[in-house]
């Protein structure tokens, strides 16, 4: 606001603004994840990189046309929806019906961002809303996998199960067993040749994402490293078949939706706890219930539902590990006898 | 003991239906409304069950309004509504024992409703005959309309029939039958419904 006369600003603190903007950081986690669409790409062929663009148009589409339907400011390219459609195309499987995304964007961007009001106003991640709504209301056509590569070479590719599957279905033997040897196994993990969903394989594509945003300070290590390690731990203590500490964690961190999960679901800015302490309990949470979910629930993966029950927590967890205001005093509780 | 010599009946039972809607615009008895509202059988005749105890028990106390001790008035209302629910209860397990087998526990958690001790608090304790009635309708039909409303859409897209009667030869969206897809149901058409009313009242 400039004022006429003189000349001066009159505005609201802050009044120093960094260069950073939302905008900026939205577009470079976007680029942050185009290893695994490019990993995902490769895989699953032509038909999985149409999935995540379809996701992608549907969810900018439906954001612009709530915001001019409610007559409110049409700010669709900060890049907000645009990264909420890029995580739910990489999250589902390669070869769904062309509905499904579609489905599921309007249903993460209007229901779960728009409706409650706007980016920042959410509760829950918009992404894995919708890829829980479509979890739930299509079981069977979001649990086909497709068998990685086939794509490219049979226009009907095969389906296989996924690695969580197996281990789920008939243990950690049938699973080495299917990839051949365990060095065979590991490596093709890391690579993502693994029946999954799109951008979720690949683990080496999704640490040079996280990487960079690590390195550009987007996202800092408390959520993803207390997330992992929980996870691993409650892995190697209770995943074995043998009895206690003999599970394989290596196998459970690059299997699933885990790397996804943990470096660019769960460190949504608006969706979990600011402060760092409650990060670090937050991702604790987060591998706890997946790994009670992967072992003992009814689904093979757990991130998904982990973070959604982790995001409701993340208010109370900032009430809880609010900072001290350097120098106040402490009020007397109103109504309390002194 | 006038206030209905300034409302007339039609307002009295528009009312009920939009501007006091239970369940849209008071955001009461949502536990039911989300329990039985997975086909339009059991919708309906939840809501016409309310409807019903709503109706008797506004007549029942205003007929009786003179003869209570306002002390120990909460009581003598809860005992009317726990009478009508009875009967309400026996009739259906009488006449519909398929639906009521589904449902009975429903029927018999109206006595707990806080919208009927409600309107016998604030309204037909204090009313005639005749309008208490018009009252009651006009509150029961609000809570039919919204549990059909809301039973149809979760039946048709959720199973892909109505009625029982297969429609559509699909499950379009699974979820609205489940439990969780009630709450996306009765949030949505609550935010319609509101949206609705506001644009209407606003033109008025």
């Amino acid at each position: 606001m400039k004022n006429e006369k003189s000349g001066l600003i009159v505005s609201v603190s802050p009044h120093i603004k960094d260069a950073e903007t939302t905008e900026r950081i939205m577009w470079s986690v976007s680029l942050s994840l185009l290893p695994a669409v490019l990993m995902g790409a490769y895989f699953f062929g032509p038909r999985a990189v149409f999935t995540v663009i379809l996701s992608i148009l549907s969810a900018v589409l439906s954001e612009y046309i709530f915001l001019k339907a409610m007559k409110k400011k049409v700010v669709v390219l900060d890049g907000s929806a645009f990264l909420t459609g890029l995580l739910l195309g990489l999250n589902l499987p390669p070869s769904v019906p062309f509905f499904i995304p579609v489905i599921g964007a309007i249903v993460a961007v209007i229901i779960t961002k728009q409706l409650f009001g706007g980016l920042g106003y959410n509760i829950f991640n918009p992404a894995l809303i919708g890829r829980a709504f479509l979890l739930v209301s299509f079981p069977r056509l979001m649990t086909v996998w497709n068998e990685p590569a086939a794509a490219f070479i049979h226009l009907d590719a095969r389906t296989t199960a996924t690695p969580l599957g197996i281990l789920k279905e008939e243990g950690v033997t049938k699973l080495i067993e299917v990839f051949g040897d365990k060095w065979n196994l590991y490596s093709q993990l890391l690579f993502g040749h693994r029946g999954g969903c799109i951008g979720e394989t690949s683990v080496l594509a999704l640490l040079i994402g996280a990487a960079f945003l690590m390195h550009k300070k987007y996202i800092t290590w408390h959520i993803p490293i207390s997330f992992l390690g929980t996870a691993s731990l409650i892995a190697w203590i209770f995943g074995g078949q043998e009895g206690f500490f003999t599970g394989d964690p290596l196998l459970h961190l690059m299997t699933g939706g885990l790397m996804l999960g943990a470096f660019f679901m769960a460190t949504d800015y608006v969706t979990s706890p600011s402060v760092k302490n409650g990060q670090i309990l937050f991702g604790t949470g987060c591998g706890f219930l997946t790994m009670l979910i992967r072992l003992k629930g009814g689904y093979p993966e757990g991130v998904m539902f982990a973070i959604l029950i982790m995001n409701c927590f993340s208010p109370l967890i900032d009430r809880g590990f609010r900072t001290k205001v350097f120098g106040a005093v402490k009020k007397p509780e109103q109504g309390a006898k002194q | 003991m006038s206030q209905a010599g300034k409302i007339s009946y039609r307002e009295l039972v528009l009312n009920g239906i939009f501007k006091e809607n239970t369940i849209f615009k008071l955001a009461l008895s949502l536990c039911p409304s989300i329990a039985v509202t997975n086909n339009v059988r059991n919708g309906v005749l939840m809501g016409a069950a309310v409807l019903f105890v709503q109706v008797m028990v506004n007549i029942t106390i205003s007929l009786m309004r003179n003869l209570i001790h306002p002390r120990i008035r909460l009581p003598i209302f809860m005992l009317v509504i726990s009478g009508w629910v009875t009967v309400t209860d026996m009739t259906m397990a009488v006449f519909a024992p398929a639906a009521y087998k589904q449902m009975g526990l429903y029927i018999q958690l109206i006595v707990a409703f806080a919208s009927i001790l409600a309107r016998a608090e604030m309204f037909a304790s204090k009313n005639t005959f005749v309008p208490s009635m018009f009252d009651g309708i006009g509150m029961g039909a609000g809570f039919l309309l919204a549990l059909t409303v809301i039973s149809f859409f979760r039946e048709l897209l959720g199973k892909g029939s109505l009625w029982g009667y297969q429609i559509i030869n699909a499950k379009p969206l699974l979820i609205l039958v489940l439990p969780a897809g009630g709450f996306f149901a009765v949030g949505l058409l609550m935010g319609f419904f509101n949206w609705i009313s506001t644009k209407y009242e606003g033109r008025q």
